[in-house]
């Protein structure tokens, strides 16, 4: 830009549309909507040049409360609108909102080759392990056995786990963080802006109408410290109330230890989000509580790879360089022609 | 040589020629390499490619035979010919399916070679026909060891025998080339640029090359030599060209003119993906080929495209357009500028891939949920491609609506010679972003004036402005829940959502108003009127030029707008006795014809993944007539 002209400085409500929100009262989506506003001013980026993209679903109602460019597509497709836009654009900073039906279920093959391109995009997975805008049927991500009104007898599909996907998608960010952890929650879509490439965040989110207290036992303030564990690069994967435990590596297992009676931090797994092998991201995101394990939150994986969005464009300008600006007369005389005259 | 002195030389208004043979037999190379020369020689030329949609079916078997018909001429054809008068087939299965259709007293060219046991009971023949005498007496048929020739014309070259075999089809051509007086040299520019980097095989080709046009020359059988003198086109430039080719030329000059970058969404799908290998070639003109995942990801990227600003493209086909339907609907409701390209094949489901058909009509006109509606044009020939490319984005753009572009197999593969548009001649189509407020001003929206902006706001064509993101002050959502008019926020409002379906159609319908009136070729009175639409042009041009010759009343009507139609068309369809409607499909065009117009129209109708010939278009125009 020719013009340097001061950024306006923005508050979180300049970021509001003038759109009533319309989620159930009680609803998890309202916090990360929260925070999603808190988080945009801090990042320096001109509000036209955000766009948030949705597919359907409760959690794709989304782009209609924010003040910034925005479509709410079709069911399971807003990583490929989103993939064309940024294709294009290059410049723009491009958020997709998701849901675990939206985006594992119908979508589940887009969001797969989004994030296997490494787009720079935003994708965060509101994750609340039922369908919410259809009333109550089992998704994706529901457990084995879950009751719901397509699943009277217990669902039997057995569940996908969005962090493993997406690390066996090659993603170069995988995160976590829950709706009510309002801190942390921030500070991960921060962190999620500011990665270059695919950035895919599950957020544990609570329907409380169609599945109140799915993760009650993450977001409990007596047992959150012992069913989650918060990861930070380069520390011992340390947790408990007490912080008296941690997860130690039992061959190419993990296990929960207590920390003294000749245990050390020092014996404990060591988080390394830079890890070029996707292992230790794809171990953690196997980690469950149902199976006797804090569950991660925080960024599994961080690293730094080439992105779809930048390479495709590059290519325009090696073409260009090696052939010279496309010349309509050129291409239309290219190769044999003959002259009547 | 001393036999050349003996030979006759005919001259001919026009020649049709197809060579035949299994789909590893280098028949498509053939035809193409034919086809180059003659339209080198100044003739007007129509092309009909014919494969099988296996890429190697088993060896000598009828399911593998590939074909390659050229219609070459002195003076203007439309079509690839409806009669061969030569017939080169490689084996006794490409004989056994292609005989019908050469005339009697064609030239009849076999490989000898192939008639084996095993080739002969592939194709069902009790006895060997090259021996029973049954094509001596019909034909001008000349058997030829095309394989032991070809070996000991490339024996220095130290090839294996695969290899070796593999350059028959060069000296087919080689034959052929001087059965109709074709220079060799673009063929042999050919070899050198494809196989330059093996001249083993580079100096095998061009021996097998002119092994058979030599043997032509010497042997005393073949002693007549046919001349097909050079069309009279208009003045110009000009170069053969392929029916995709054009239209991702087509698309690439709209873009350009338009000071847009192109991006075309597409997953490969046969007839079409060939429009992504040429465009993917051009990236030097800001051309941005993104090769989905899938189908509806190639038209939701499309979309996201569009929103971003560029000249969005999709290329598919009928099967891919179905997986595209919803997306379509997203188009039609966030009304974005795109083009989708169906390049119809043989239907439903996977149907025939490789064969041509025009049964997506509907589809293209009806095939989404709600009321929906989208321009659809079409192009009726190689070259038109081109043109309607360009006319595809220009409706688009001045509508804000995404527009279907229906070609089909037999154009997309077929081609003609194309007179290359003095650039002066295109018309670059005038794109409008509305401008932001000021960026420095802190917290606006609005536009650049501070009012509100209305991203369903409309012009008097009922187009709305196309806002694109990184616009200060203009930031909106759009989305496929009802907008409600104007502001284009979600609305459930029952007024509301009948003015925005009563606003697209009418929007859909004032196309009619910018396009131009429909014109006719003939009398504008009469006793028949052919109105046909895509690929079958030619053949009813052709028909209907002949029937007129004959000095019958008869006119023939073409259509490039299938919706809407063009404001002129009942005007003009009220002035013939009979409508007739040749479509290769069961009667799309002609449903619409009747229920817009209340006219009873005749369908000639056939869905056999061929093309009309010309004979069974005045065939039924005759029968018409009485």
């Amino acid at each position: 830009m020719a013009i340097e002209a001061p950024l306006p400085v923005l508050k979180p409500t300049d970021f509001a549309s003038n759109q009533d929100v319309r989620w159930c009262p009680g609803c998890g989506d309202y916090s990360i909507l929260a925070q999603m506003k808190k988080v945009l001013p801090t990042l320096g980026v001109p509000r036209e040049n955000i766009v948030f993209i949705s597919g359907i679903g409760c959690s794709s109602r989304f782009p209609y409360y924010m003040n910034t460019y925005g479509m709410h597509s079709i069911h399971g497709r807003a990583p490929a609108v989103a993939s064309g836009l940024k294709t294009c654009r290059p410049d723009l900073q491009v958020w997709v909102i998701t849901g675990d039906g939206d985006g594992l279920s119908i979508g589940g093959n887009h969001l797969m080759h989004c994030i296997r391109r490494n787009m720079d995009l935003n994708i965060v997975l509101f994750n609340n392990r039922i369908y919410g805008l259809t009333k109550g049927q089992y998704s994706p991500t529901s457990p084995l056995g879950k009751r719901t009104k397509s699943s009277p007898m217990g669902a039997i599909d057995n569940p996908l786990h969005p962090l493993s996907i997406a690390i066996g998608c090659e993603a170069t960010f995988v995160a976590r963080s829950i709706d009510t952890n309002i801190k942390h929650l921030a500070d991960t879509l921060k962190r999620a802006a500011e990665h270059q490439g695919t950035a895919f965040v599950e957020v544990y989110q609570n329907c409380n109408v169609f599945n109140d207290g799915a993760w009650d036992y993450a977001k409990d303030k007596d047992t959150k410290a012992d069913t989650t564990l918060e990861l930070i690069h380069g520390k011992p994967m340390i947790f408990g109330k007490d912080r008296d435990k941690g997860i130690r590596l039992n061959g190419m297992n993990p296990e929960v230890v207590e920390l003294g009676k000749g245990i050390s931090e020092d014996d404990l797994l060591f988080h390394d989000e830079k890890s070029p092998e996707p292992t230790l991201a794809y171990l953690l995101s196997r980690m469950r509580y149902e199976d006797g394990f804090p569950e991660p939150i925080g960024v599994f994986r961080a690293i730094d790879a080439p992105r779809y969005d930048v390479a495709v464009n590059d290519q325009i300008d090696e073409a260009i360089e090696a052939k010279g600006p496309g010349d309509l007369e050129k291409l239309f005389r290219s190769g044999d022609t003959w002259t009547v005259e | 040589m001393s036999t050349v002195a003996s030979k006759q030389v005919s001259q001919l208004e026009d020649a049709t020629v197809r060579f035949c043979g299994d789909s590893g037999d280098g028949m498509q190379l053939a035809g193409t390499q034919l086809t180059n020369t003659s339209a080198l020689a100044g003739n007007d030329i129509a092309t009909f490619p014919d494969f099988p949609a296996e890429i190697r079916a088993p060896r000598g078997t009828k399911a593998g035979v590939s074909g390659f018909q050229i219609h070459f001429s002195s003076t203007e054809i439309f079509t690839p010919g409806d009669t061969v008068d030569a017939l080169v087939a490689m084996n006794p299965a490409a004989l056994v399916t292609n005989l019908q259709d050469l005339r009697e007293g064609g030239v009849l060219i076999v490989n000898k070679d192939a008639f084996d046991k095993k080739g002969l009971e592939q194709a069902g023949y009790t006895d060997d026909p090259t021996e029973d005498g049954s094509l001596t007496g019909k034909y001008k048929f000349h058997s030829i060891d095309m394989t032991k020739l070809t070996r000991l014309a490339v024996e220095e070259y130290g090839l294996s025998m695969k290899e070796a075999d593999r350059c028959r089809n060069f000296f087919a051509m080689g034959l052929v080339f001087w059965l109709y007086d074709r220079s060799m040299e673009p063929t042999l520019r050919f070899i050198e640029a494809k196989f330059g980097k093996k001249p083993e095989i580079a100096g095998a080709n061009t021996a097998a090359l002119k092994a058979g046009y030599h043997y032509g020359e010497t042997v005393e059988a073949m002693n007549t030599q046919y001349q097909v003198a050079p069309a009279k086109l208009g003045p110009g430039t000009y170069r053969n060209i392929m029916g995709n080719e054009a239209l991702a030329w087509g698309l690439v000059a709209a873009a350009t003119l338009s000071k847009k970058r192109l991006f075309l969404g597409a997953y490969p799908i046969t007839p079409a993906s060939d429009i992504l290998h040429e465009l993917a070639k051009h990236k030097h003109f800001n051309v941005l080929t993104f090769q989905a995942e899938d189908e509806i990801a190639a038209m939701t990227a499309t979309i996201g495209a569009a929103f971003a600003g560029e000249m969005a493209v999709t290329a598919s086909s009928g099967p891919g357009i179905a997986l595209k339907g919803e997306g379509l609907g997203l188009a039609v409701m966030t009304e974005l500028p795109m083009v989708i390209v169906n390049v119809q094949r043989g239907g439903p489901s996977t149907g025939l891939p490789t064969k041509t058909e025009q049964a997506d009509l509907f589809q293209a006109i009806f095939g989404r949920n709600g009321e929906c509606p989208m321009p659809v044009i079409a192009a009726r020939s190689p070259g038109d491609c081109f043109d309607v490319a360009q006319e595809a984005w220009r409706i688009a753009v001045r509508f804000m609506t995404p527009v279907m572009l229906l070609t089909d197999g037999y154009i997309a593969n077929g081609s003609e010679p194309w007179r290359v548009p003095p650039l002066a001649e295109l018309t670059p189509v005038e794109v409008k972003h509305p401008p932001g407020h000021d960026p420095s001003q802190a917290n606006g929206n609005g536009d650049a004036n501070g009012d509100e902006f209305l991203p369903y706001a409309r012009d008097e064509r009922l187009a709305r402005p196309w806002a694109i993101p990184g616009t200060p002050g203009l930031m909106h959502r759009i989305g496929g829940l009802e907008k409600a008019d104007g502001t284009g926020n979600v609305s459930y409002d029952p007024i509301n959502h009948q003015h925005m379906i009563d606003t697209r159609a009418k929007k859909t319908a004032l196309v009619a108003e910018d396009i131009p009136l429909q014109e006719l070729d003939g009398a504008d009175t009469g006793d028949v009127l052919v109105l046909s639409w895509g690929g079958p042009y030619g053949a009813c041009a052709t028909a209907v030029h002949r029937m007129q010759r004959a000095g019958k009343a008869v006119s023939h009507c073409h259509l490039r707008y299938l919706n809407p139609f063009p404001k002129n068309l009942g005007e003009i369809l009220g002035n013939f006795k009979t409508i007739l409607i040749p479509e290769l499909n069961l009667g799309q065009l002609r449903t619409l014809i009747r229920a817009e117009y209340l006219i009873d129209a005749v369908g000639l109708n056939k869905v056999q993944g061929k093309p009309f010939s010309v004979a069974e278009v005045v065939e039924k125009i005759e029968s018409l007539l009485g």
